[in-house]
């Protein structure tokens, strides 16, 4: 191995309650493209933010070295000085100024405060010919493609001339050709001798552009594997991701499964902004009457989309599909509609998307469903609190009383408080995306005991998941998907976290190289 | 329903058990938990004690509480319609111009064309409500920026009103159309030293509102919550029936119940309750609170923004009429800062600028601190403009307080 660029030594790092890292160890040898792969939550994202100085040196245990010196980052900036320079997956763009601006937005060639421009578009040219970007230095970023602003964000990393590059998911919002594109930009780097660091979840680019690979899970180092010629072996990566334990006790069930209930044909979603983008593409799926489907798949595989498309078209643009109930087609085009159906969606994202934390537990629960404690259009208050009241003691929602801010509560009560909502509208056809993301252990087997007694009451339940133990123990089929399509279908028997992740990690560009 | 029965794996701590709290304490519980809700109230009342104390005593005189309430009418209308779109997350910069307009038309009906005022009244709410109509349209469903809509209406609006009166007023009202800010109930029955409706409407709103107290508390009781000790029930019942009777009492002793209170009442209680109790009340709040939770929930939020700005409309519109009653014209300069005072009145009621919170008693509560303000200052002679100074500063220290209180909190 070359002398090393970079080396993380034990890092460990605690937030309030959860351990996100502990021991890990990182070295990126100079002048290497190193890929950095685990599951959503393994603990990537935390590394990246110890060694760019977000979380700065103090609030870590462990040492880091870059190019063979201590560093003790106090921020991004002290980071930056270095050399290190993160791209985050939500770029950090500002859209109404030129793509020169932004390259040296912070970093202006400035004398005594004001701008020489210059300097400023000489030095801008070069670094958009240098990206390979074939735009004016004046354009607008807004009037720029996600893929070209990528460029931009390179650029910018190499006006502060960087020496390793660190892209997180760089092509997670990228069409096939741009990321292309992309991956043959990390190469010129490595060429001009940039280290760069890439997370990724597709092992088809990895293999492609990457030299190694660190593989993460639940915050520790699992392995670091060489890159060879013939490619790096998926397999290893693959059993490296997943092997998580499992942890969890799941309720046991002796599921009753009927006829096909609900039905998803074809359904097609562009990305609401960019257009050219088919975020989910052509899934069909089917759920029987007292089944629990799951929907395996890595960040961006399109599972939220999907749902909430399917969910009054609450996501991007529809271009095509249909959605049956019992072998009827049904309308879906608003939630209303939707809800009417007796579709009900949990989501993913409580705090923004699922709640009105300014407002308490028993109207949080009613909202979705408030014709049900009302008469013409009135609610009877009192038996509002009484229906709230019946569920805080059925769901076990910690709280003092159903007249409690939801925004007081913890992550696991705000999901009872969710979940409540949606079972109080008796759905037909229960969509949960991510129903344990963020909450302690015993609120999670709560839920599942939850979730395990609807399905045995003949309800349907579609269960979006990243934790794929979660799914092994609650679902009697699972799909997978990867870059909006589905990947695969497995049996309860089949299902294992390996064959899953083979098919989480299917790229759509080239699925004859995988499997 | 669909209940479940869950079995969870862990089972609550036993609670512990508890000494009943101090008197003390519950009070304190009970302020901390409904600051918002009580904090203006009580600031509203240090603020009268002060001034009556400041001044000699006039302040609470039957005559000018007879003019606080005639005087600030307008602005409370337009602080409760206010309150509702400020719940709902946006603004209305229109409302004084829009007022203004309504004003003018009315007076060009009546005066002008002679038609009977009911009539005139009734097609004023109408305007008011194409107006609000019109507005919400292109904020609900084209999603413009409500401040930006509003702030060109109130433009429209304004220049409107100046075409309308081509720059004169326009007087006399009608004697009926005068009442509507002026009238006061009719006297009936035997003579006595006091106003006797407004005697029997006292007894009347002690009676309610004591019966609600009482189930409120036998309510609270049955949703497991802690209800107030008996004591400290008993002493707010009798704050209550204090307050009711020496209010009742101070307006029987002059004229009695002013129209335009009468007309506060009923939209106190009628809008408290839709607020509170009907499904559009409460979708209103959510889509203030959280626009996107609520549309997944199946709020038509379009809808409710909508209506929102409709009835501002004829909110507007009503404080309009009441205004150029008052006025007893129709003037291209009325309701000019009204849009001002209603939001200030919204914000220090204790609605949040981010929405999804506020009552229509608070949005009473913030307007009736400003002109109690603005009344008892003027009668100890501070000039106008250190009242704005004053009014300034208590808008910002309200709100100030409340984030600071919000904070402490945690979210």
């Amino acid at each position: 191995m070359a002398r090393p660029v970079l080396e993380m030594r034990s890092i460990s790092k605690t937030f309030p309650g959860v351990k996100a890292l502990s021991e890990v160890n990182l070295t990126v040898a100079a002048g290497e493209v190193h890929a950095l792969c685990g599951e959503n939550g393994a603990g990537k994202s935390t590394l990246m933010k110890v060694l760019s100085g977000v979380h700065p040196y103090g609030s870590y245990d462990g040492e880091i070295r870059f190019e063979g010196e201590p560093c003790r980052f106090r921020d991004i900036r002290s980071s930056e000085q270095r050399g290190i320079v993160i791209i985050h997956q939500e770029l950090a763009l500002v859209p109404y100024l030129s793509v020169a601006e932004n390259i040296f937005l912070g970093n202006e060639h400035a004398t005594r405060g004001f701008i020489s421009w210059r300097r400023t578009l000489t030095h801008a040219a070069a670094l958009i010919r240098q990206v390979g970007l074939d735009e004016s230095p004046h354009t607008r970023i807004a009037d720029l493609g996600v893929g070209k602003q990528q460029l931009v964000e390179i650029a910018k990393a190499l006006a502060k001339k960087v020496k390793l590059l660190i892209l997180d998911e760089p092509t997670a919002a990228l069409n096939d050709e741009d990321s292309r594109k992309l991956l043959d930009l990390i190469l010129a780097l490595k060429a001009q001798g940039v280290s760069c660091i890439l997370i990724s979840h597709k092992l088809n680019e990895i293999a492609r552009v990457a030299d190694a690979v660190t593989v993460l899970r639940d915050g520790r180092t699992v392995e670091t594997l060489a890159v060879g010629s013939e490619g790096v072996c998926e397999e290893l990566i693959i059993r490296g991701m997943v092997g998580r334990d499992l942890e969890h006790r799941y309720p046991e069930r002796t599921p009753e499964i009927g006829e096909v209930a609900f039905e998803i044909e074809d359904w097609t979603v562009l990305h609401p902004i960019d257009q050219r983008r088919k975020v989910v593409d052509g899934v069909s799926l089917n759920v029987r009457r007292g089944e629990i489907v799951g929907v395996a798949g890595l960040m961006g595989a399109g599972r939220t989309e999907l749902a909430m498309s399917v969910f009054g078209r609450s996501y991007g643009r529809w271009t095509g599909g249909r959605v049956r109930l019992h072998g009827r087609e049904i309308r879906t085009r608003t939630v209303p509609e939707a809800i009417g159906h007796g579709i009900a969606y949990v989501t993913e994202d409580r705090k923004q998307l699922g709640l009105d934390l300014d407002d308490d537990i028993s109207r949080n629960i009613t909202l979705s469903s408030l014709g049900k404690v009302a008469r013409r259009g009135w609610v009877d208050r009192h038996e509002e609190a009484r229906v709230a009241e019946s569920f805080r003691q059925s769901m076990n929602i910690k709280a003092p009383s159903v007249f409690t801010r939801t925004g007081k509560l913890s992550g696991g009560n705000q999901q009872k408080v969710v979940l409540s909502k949606w079972i109080f509208a008796e759905p037909e056809v229960l969509i949960l995306d991510e129903p344990t993301r963020g909450i302690d252990v015993g609120a999670k087997a709560e839920i599942y005991t939850v979730v395990a007694d609807l399905a045995a009451r003949g309800a349907t339940v579609l269960l979006i998941s990243s934790e794929l133990p979660e799914l092994l123990g609650l679902c009697d089929r699972i799909y997978a998907m990867a870059e909006g399509r589905i990947t695969g279908e497995l049996s309860r028997a089949e299902a294992t976290q390996e064959s899953l992740m083979r098919l989480m990690t299917m790229s759509a560009a080239s699925p004859d190289k995988q499997v | 329903m669909a209940q479940t029965e869950t079995t969870p794996d862990t089972t609550p701590p036993a609670p512990e058990p508890r000494r009943p709290p101090s008197a003390g304490a519950v009070l304190a519980r009970a302020l901390r938990g409904n600051l918002r809700q009580y904090g203006m109230l009580v600031a509203l009342g240090l603020i009268v004690v002060l001034f009556q104390f400041w001044t000699d005593g006039i302040l609470l005189q039957p005559l000018n509480i007879t003019n606080l309430i005639q005087q600030n009418g307008y602005i409370l209308i337009l602080a409760i319609g206010m309150m509702i779109v400020i719940i709902a997350g946006h603004i209305d910069l229109s409302v004084g111009s829009l007022a203004a307009f309504v004003g003018a038309a009315a007076a060009v009906m009546t005066v002008e064309h002679h038609l009977p005022w009911p009539v005139a009244v009734a097609a004023a709410l109408l305007i008011g409500a194409l107006a609000g109509a019109w507005q919400g349209f292109w904020i609900a469903f084209l999603g413009i920026p409500s401040f930006i809509v509003t702030l060109a209406g109130m433009l429209l609006f304004r220049g409107g009103t100046q075409i309308l009166l081509q720059g004169q007023s326009v007087a006399p009202f009608p004697k009926g159309f005068q009442n509507i800010s002026s009238g006061f109930l009719p006297e009936v029955g035997p003579s006595t030293d006091y106003h006797n409706l407004t005697l029997l409407l006292g007894l009347a709103v002690l009676a309610v509102a004591i019966l609600q107290e009482v189930r409120g508390r036998r309510r609270a009781a049955s949703y497991g919550l802690e209800p107030l000790p008996a004591g400290l029930f008993l002493a707010k019942l009798a704050a209550i029936t204090a307050a009711v009777v020496a209010f009742t009492l101070l307006l029987a002793s002059y004229h009695g119940v002013p129209i335009v209170l009468l007309v506060l009442g009923v939209l106190l209680v009628g809008f408290g309750y839709v607020m509170r109790n009907s499904i559009l009340g409460r979708h209103t709040y959510a889509v203030g609170g959280n626009e996107a939770a609520a549309r997944l929930s199946g709020v038509k939020s379009k809808r409710v923004v909508f209506l929102a700005f409709v009835n501002m409309g004829v909110l507007a519109a009503l404080a309009g009429l009441v205004f150029a009653a008052r006025l007893n014209a129709g003037t291209p300069q009325a309701g000019i800062n009204f849009e001002l005072e209603a939001i200030a009145a919204a914000f220090i009621g204790g609605a949040s600028a981010s929405g999804g919170v506020g009552t229509v008693l608070g949005a009473l509560t913030g307007g009736l601190v400003l002109g109690v303000l603005n009344n008892g200052m003027s009668l100890v002679g501070v000039g106008t403009d250190y009242q704005q100074v004053i009014k300034g500063l208590v808008l910002l220290a309200a709100v100030g307080f409340d984030v600071y209180n919000k904070r402490k909190a945690g979210t």
